[in-house]
């Protein structure tokens, strides 16, 4: 079977499909293009529904010789927690076609490019997420930076060229010390077995704990740039202003979630005793990026710079729940990923439809939203309540998983930490009731409320959030052996509780 | 034992609010209909629990039902699961009884709202929060309940959020919430880290095992979370603005149920807190203080119901002060609870009567002898504050003087401040309900003339009847053969202990009564001359501190409104001017460089090349720094 190959190499033919389409049909390159990402996510999900959740190691393996003279090949395969990301991305791909249907309207580039580039990142984040040899994944990791870099600096708004040069060369920076430490480790793997990229084999490599070290600190600075990480952050606010909503969407529902899952299958799998060492390092910066991000998120005056600033926020639960290195942590980590993924495309989908009615995306300018487009308000105000993870909706179960499994190891982070949730309810409920509350703002009187194409995108995702609010367990089942794979590459196991047996 | 029934409980005014909300305007005629009967459903459903509860032997008298598995990580095991008991069918029977009340009060009182529907689908989802709040079988069950009333409570009290001072209001109650969620959070997570479990059964039984200080850290947290939903000091300052949502809101969850959770909390813990005396005497200190605290501002306050707000706030502090005291005090907790959640629905939806009058006036200087006018309501007022004030035999003598006599019980010093803390805490309830009456219903009309005070309909006064028939026997009933203290033995009280009396029963009920006497006579002398109808500002430095809620809104804004704003503004210039300055500095100078090394060299050099040395140059640095 060579499913991935197959599901990755959809979304590129549906691009070279709508190249052969005559740039002047915009209507059919939106609608060939929606359908073709529609195709994917379903052949994707079907697909899925094959995956073991219980047998250990990677699954739909595909392995083709490509550079033998180096060693390297070919190599795909998943475990539940890149099955889950990859279903991530290619459930968002159709609903930010269907969400942002004009964004792609009026940019540097043509209607048509902008969906042959949406599509080329479909086939790399399936790449990126799915690749097993190392080598392979640094191809996609770099080639990624690529469409992204034109779809922000060719159909966003404001400095969106600037936006896209900052983006292009923090990454390429941090790719650059990723690709030092990939030599590196290839180096290593020729002297004790033989060169590989294969990761599987590179995780049982002897590396003495220096080089583990600085090896692993090439690979954490590219991730902690891809996923920001205080204070590497300055690019994602610039790029996520500019970008379109759409682009925003899948850069920091997507692409961002590469940074921290490339600390779980890179960083910790590869390198544990490094990532042990580091530990108290990263920990300290993920706390700081949750109140850092939270306490400039209060403080944004544009709508879609507060998103980011609040993804800060969250990626710093996320780091947080990955180093803690606890079952708990680690589980409510990458279900973090996931469910980010679609309360962040939440609020950048409405964020972008208050956005496009209004011609502004300052906060300022909207107010009493809730009577003149009540669809819109309640829809954007349950994506904040998602993003502030109020229990009962899907980052409620995330957040509290990487608090509680932190806690256990780590207790003082944990309660630092736990102030984020005083800070989330202030971020979004200020944007909330300005936004929403209040008087009508003077021009906004006959502001349009949701079109059906509109519902259409939205209501599957508020559905997702408030299923996996009450029933995360098909998507634990998936993340759960995964995460307990990580622990034990760790060779830590889950502190026990303090009080054993029943009454003494 | 498990049942089957007690999904019904949260599922059945869940699906009607979710209807209510999904139907939109196409559900305007008849969905305030819908939401009543729903919510009387879950009333039918209680009283049956309830029935088969009493018709069952004391041992296995509780019952549980195991929904699904919600969250399973490693030992970290969550089940949707549901649990009543003899505490929990007192909660179920006040929620959806005064529930069902004020939703029949509510149909007469917004029939003129264009937002009736979405008025009744919120308090329909109120209904299911709470009874999932009470009903949850582990802490975190507990949370989503505990957070789902939190967000009933934001959207009622912005209801008419185009109002922006409402709207900042509702944001004040969710972010006191959040910050007593805080206190949840982190009382799961040590629950968790001890017991390796979150359920109520799970650490009452390993519970004897754990260490002292783990103990008192999860009772503070408790209890800090029970402040923020329950307005104790210093979380308190929410309460009073919670009185922009509409006036039946007041009275079902900022009086008699969602504001009481924190009680509920503290009780359904008593395992935690009978083993941390330390945690139990911060909650009798809380408790204290809060029941002065609001007490005194209930003594300055002209709008009605936020000096019915502020009486809740001390009646709570009562409340949680009882908690503390242990197995002596949790039945009467809930005892002046259930008997609270009598009289203050009836007198919040007494106020919501008189405002329906009287053109949704709030200021009392602008009543003034509306007894005559509206008879019912002032009767069924009247018999609310006989309960409240604690005048035999009405509902509040019976509880609140069982709070009295367990705090003079604690015994020592302790025991006769508490309690005479409590005594002084009747004194100036009965003063400033008696203000409160004589203002409203006694006196010369005040009133202006576009004002044409009438009584309610029917389908408005019938609830407070109800709810008078409660503040009248719902006292002598709970008390009887000692009827809620054996009730709830079970869960609070498994030991039995003995309790010895501090000072005799008798002496304290004359205590208490004389207590109610003085205040009466102060407020008697003190406002049956004429009222101003402006508020006089010659007044004393106190007046004016009560008027300012004891100046708890600028302790909030000196403490942590303007330092959280200013650290906002500091990380704002930081962002920009340190750490994106930083990169724009290292960015500028390597396109200088690239520039300069442009001249030298014959070809062009492409950032991608120059990033390589640099990425190089970085490299060594960090071998070097590691090697240190």
């Amino acid at each position: 079977m060579n499913l991935l190959t197959t599901l990755g190499a959809l979304p590129l033919l549906g691009a070279i499909l709508i190249a052969l389409v005559p740039t002047a049909k915009a209507t059919l390159v939106k609608q060939l293009a929606f359908a073709i990402s529609l195709l994917v996510a379903i052949v994707a999900i079907f697909s899925a529904l094959g995956f073991e959740v219980d047998r250990p190691g990677f699954q739909y393996v595909e392995r083709y010789s490509w550079i033998p003279a180096l060693g390297i090949n070919f190599q795909l395969g998943v475990d539940g927690i890149s099955l889950a990301l990859i279903l991530l991305s290619v459930i968002l791909v159709p609903v930010v076609i269907l969400a942002g249907w004009n964004e792609s309207e009026g940019g540097r580039f043509s209607v048509k490019t902008f969906y042959i580039l949406i599509l080329i990142l479909e086939t790399m984040m399936i790449g990126v997420f799915s690749a097993t040899d190392l080598f392979l994944f640094y191809v996609f990791f770099e080639a990624m930076l690529i469409p992204v870099y034109f779809l922000i600096g060719g159909y966003g708004t404001g400095d969106r060229q600037a936006a896209a040069v900052k983006f292009l060369l923090y990454s390429l920076f941090g790719g650059l010390l990723m690709l030092a430490s990939i030599i590196g480790l290839y180096v290593i793997s020729g002297n004790q077995i033989g060169r590989t990229f294969d990761i599987e084999d590179l995780a049982t490599l002897q590396i003495d704990s220096l080089t583990e070290n600085f090896l692993f600190l090439g690979f954490f600075i590219a991730f902690a740039i891809k996923a920001p990480l205080w204070p590497l952050h300055t690019w994602l606010p610039d790029a996520a202003k500019s970008a379109t909503p759409g682009t925003s969407i899948l850069l920091l529902g997507v692409l961002d979630k590469v940074g921290t899952f490339g600390m779980i299958r890179y960083c910790v799998e590869l390198f544990p005793e490094a990532s042990k060492t580091f530990t108290p390092m990263i920990i300290t910066l993920a706390l700081i990026s949750i109140l850092y991000g939270a306490f400039l998120a209060i403080g944004q005056k544009d709508i879609k710079s507060l998103i980011a600033y609040t993804s800060i926020s969250h990626f710093g639960f996320i780091t947080m729940g990955i180093f803690a290195m606890t079952t708990q942590a680690n589980s409510g980590a990458s279900l973090y990923m996931v469910n980010h993924g679609f309360s962040t495309a939440a609020l950048f989908m409405t964020a972008g439809w208050m956005i496009s009615r209004r011609g502004s995306s300052t906060i300022a300018d909207f107010g009493g939203l809730q009577r003149v487009t009540p669809l819109l308000a309640w829809s954007f105000f349950i994506a904040g309540l998602s993003s502030l993870a109020l229990p009962g909706l899907s980052s409620f179960v995330s957040e509290f998983l990487v608090l509680v499994g932190t806690y256990t190891r780590y207790p003082i982070a944990a309660i630092i930490g736990t102030f984020g949730i005083i800070l989330a309810a202030l971020y979004i409920l200020i944007p909330v009731q300005k936004a929403l509350h209040g008087p009508t703002t003077p021009g906004n009187e006959n502001l349009p409320d949701l079109q059906r194409r509109e519902i259409a995108a939205i209501a599957p995702v508020i559905a997702v959030i408030i299923a996996l609010g009450f029933y995360p367990k098909p998507m634990l089942d998936l993340i759960n052996p995964a995460a307990k794979a990580t622990i034990t590459k760790t060779g830590l196991s889950d502190p026990a509780p303090l009080v054993r047996g029943g009454n003494e | 034992m498990t049942s089957s029934n007690l999904v019904y409980l949260v599922a059945l005014p869940l699906f009607t609010s979710a209807l209510l909300m999904l139907l939109g305007r196409k559900s305007d005629k008849w969905g305030h209909i819908l939401a009543t009967l729903a919510s009387a459903g879950t009333f039918v459903i209680g009283l049956s629990e309830f029935f088969a509860m009493l018709a069952r032997p004391e041992a296995s008298r509780a019952v549980t039902q195991r929904l699904f598995t919600w969250i399973s990580v490693g030992d970290f095991q969550v089940d949707a699961a549901l649990l009543l008991d003899q505490l929990s069918i007192a909660f179920v029977l006040l929620i959806t009884g005064v529930g069902t009340l004020i939703h029949i009060y509510s149909i007469a009182y917004m029939s003129h709202d264009r937002d009736r529907r979405r008025f009744f689908s919120y308090l329909n989802f109120f209904i299911a929060a709470m009874l999932l709040l009470v009903l949850g079988d582990s802490y975190l069950n507990l949370y989503v309940g505990w957070e789902g009333v939190g967000l009933a409570s934001y959207l009622l009290i912005g209801f008419w959020n185009q109002k922006s001072e409402y709207a900042t209001a509702a944001k004040k109650a969710f972010v006191a919430n959040r910050v007593g969620d805080f206190g949840l959070s982190l009382a799961v997570m040590i629950a968790f880290a001890n017991f390796g479990t979150v359920t109520f059964a799970g650490v009452e039984e390993k519970v004897a095992g754990a260490n002292e200080t783990a103990l008192t850290a999860m009772g503070l947290m408790i209890l800090l979370a029970a402040m923020g939903k329950s307005a104790q000091f210093p979380l308190q300052a929410w309460l009073g603005d919670a009185m922009a949502g509409p006036t039946p809101v007041s009275a079902l969850i900022h009086a008699a149920t969602m504001v009481t959770a924190g009680v509920y909390l503290i009780t359904r813990s008593n395992f935690v807190f009978d083993n941390a005396p330390n945690a139990q005497l911060a909650v009798v200190i809380i408790g204290a203080i809060t029941l002065i605290f609001g007490a005194i501002i209930g003594t300055a306050k002209d709008d009605i119901k936020k000096a019915l707000a502020a009486s809740t706030m001390s009646q709570i502090g009562y409340m949680i002060m009882a908690t503390g005291f242990g197995p002596a005090g949790y039945a009467f907790a809930i005892m002046h609870l259930l008997t609270h959640g009598f009289f203050k629905a009836g007198m919040f939806l007494g106020a919501g009567s008189v405002m329906h009058g009287m053109n949704d006036e709030v200021n009392m200087r602008r009543y003034g002898g509306l007894a005559k006018v509206m008879p019912i309501t002032a009767v069924t007022f009247f018999l609310g504050y006989l309960a409240i004030i604690g005048v035999p035999p009405f509902a509040g003598y019976y509880s609140k003087d069982k709070i009295i006599e367990t705090a003079f019980n604690a015994g020592g010093l302790q025991g006769v401040l508490f309690g005479s803390v409590a005594l002084l805490g009747a004194i100036i309830t009965a003063f400033y309900m008696t203000r409160l009456m004589l203002m409203t219903f006694a006196g010369k009309r005040r009133w202006s003339d576009d004002a044409a005070p009438h009584e309610s309909p029917f389908l408005m006064w019938a609830p407070m009847a109800v709810l008078a028939l409660g503040s009248v026997a719902s006292g002598y009933l709970l008390y009887s053969g000692k009827a809620i203290v054996n009730w709830l033995a079970p869960v609070v009280d498994k030991a039995q202990h003995k309790h010895e009396d501090f000072l005799p029963p008798s002496v304290v009920s004359a205590l208490a009564v004389t207590a109610v006497i003085i205040g009466v006579s102060i407020a008697l002398a003190k406002y049956r001359r004429e009222i101003p109808v402006n508020a006089p500002t010659d007044v004393s430095i106190w007046t004016r501190l009560a008027r300012r809620d004891l100046l708890q809104d600028d302790a909030n804004e000196f403490l942590f409104m303007r330092p959280g704003e200013k650290i906002t503004q500091a990380l704002l210039a930081t962002d920009e001017k340190v750490i994106d300055g930083a990169v724009r500095g290292v960015g500028a100078t390597m396109l200088g460089s690239a520039r300069a090394l442009r001249k030298t060299q014959t070809g062009y050099v492409r950032n991608y090349a120059l990033l390589i040395l640099i990425g190089a140059l970085l490299i060594l640095t960090a071998i070097w720094v590691v090697t240190l």
